[in-house]
């Protein structure tokens, strides 16, 4: 028996120069804030970019860049073809389950993640960023395997729980450390990340201060808005510079 | 051209890396599961195989079809079904399920006890279950 999704993986990601998985061992982060604003602000300094949200049991890309769109299926032509919002090329398994609840048990999610892969055709993008669930279960451990081109990069705040937390995952990954593309500090108030990134021996790629009223800038004027202040596109588009 | 073609793209990217890795350069029989669950449309992949072998670097005589039903077991009561005890009417939760087989936890619930959680038992896909003939 041989499951033939396997290596058709590095196939579909061969033309993709740089790919991240933003990752965290701490739920409530900032991940889904960052693969996003992330992936928005890369189109607007002109990369081609994918985004996947292969956080399967509580998908949030969508609610971030348009709720609605969900409620089409992607086009097919030869395999999927990510929907395109916002000049980014978005895959979610949002728009096949919409806003019905899912739990899924490992076996479940490890076909998830092959079948994704295996059936996503990525056209002409520069870069991808994977929005991956909190924690060091499946999800992690595929990515980790699936295709050594997918590089982290780990999300923590500066709190003690997500610090420790993180701390616990960079011990984790000590054999990985080529894999590891940087940390971003997120909400931050202090150097905890920095400093966390320096005993590692890790790239710090940057902090995003705690922003004020984002969930009300993220409703009533869409999440694109945040990079129209000068402070967070420096910040952000400093974070891009560090990954291309 | 619908997503079989991907799925065709991955068994024959399969069958001939292992070829190439065994260096061989010709193969008799390739057979395939084929999962009820995922309810592919079987011209399509046929014809998408049947085409993407032509540019290969090596020979494929036949692909053996063989079909598996899907069956489900629910891991809270432990009760067994299948595709023909739950009618799964929507088009659009047939077309989900078509994609990413793995949604059906979204939409189905054990007849019997109504959990979603339940596992896959068999016919979820497309496995190569044998390749035969090297040669």
């Amino acid at each position: 028996m041989i499951d033939p999704r396997i290596k058709i993986i590095d196939k579909r990601l061969r033309d993709i120069k740089y790919i991240y998985a933003l990752s965290s061992s701490k739920g409530g982060v900032g991940k889904t804030f960052l693969s996003v604003i992330l992936s928005i602000a890369s189109t607007k300094i002109g990369l081609k970019t994918g985004l996947l949200d292969l956080d399967f049991t509580n998908p949030g890309c969508h609610l971030l860049l348009n709720k609605d769109i969900i409620y089409n299926f992607p086009e097919e032509d030869k395999g999927v073809l990510p929907y395109s919002v916002k000049d980014i090329n978005f895959m979610s398994i949002a728009f096949y389950i919409r806003d019905k609840p899912i739990a899924l048990r490992g076996e479940d999610i490890d076909n998830l993640i092959k079948e994704i892969f295996a059936i996503t055709i990525w056209r002409n993008i520069n870069i991808l960023y994977i929005d991956m669930p909190p924690g060091l279960s499946d999800e992690f451990l595929d990515i980790l395997n699936l295709s050594g081109k997918i590089r982290l990069i780990i999300i923590s705040t500066p709190d003690l729980l997500s610090i420790r937390s993180v701390e616990r995952m960079l011990s984790y990954l000590i054999s990985y450390k080529k894999r590891i593309a940087g940390i971003i500090g997120n909400m931050v108030y202090n150097n905890e990340v920095r400093k966390l990134a320096l005993n590692f021996g890790i790239k710090y790629l940057g902090s995003i201060p705690y922003i004020n009223h984002l969930n009300n800038i993220i409703i009533n004027e869409g999440i694109e808005k945040i990079l129209h202040k000068s402070v967070y596109w420096s910040i952000i588009s400093d974070i891009i510079g560090n990954l291309i | 051209m619908v997503h079989e073609w991907a799925l065709a793209e991955a068994v024959l990217e399969t069958v001939t890396k292992l070829a190439n890795e065994n260096k061989i350069g010709s193969i008799k029989k390739v057979y395939l599961s084929i999962g009820e669950l995922q309810s592919i449309d079987i011209d399509s992949f046929k014809f998408a195989l049947n085409t993407l072998k032509n540019d290969l670097n090596i020979s494929i005589n036949e692909f053996i079809f063989e079909y598996e039903k899907a069956r489900f077991k629910c891991i809270k009561c432990g009760y067994e079904w299948d595709l023909n005890d739950i009618m799964i009417k929507d088009e659009e939760i047939k077309e989900a399920i078509h994609f990413l087989p793995e949604v059906v936890h979204a939409f189905i619930k054990c007849p019997k006890c109504g959990s979603q959680d339940y596992k896959v038992v068999s016919g979820r896909g497309i496995i190569i279950k044998r390749i035969e003939g090297f040669s």
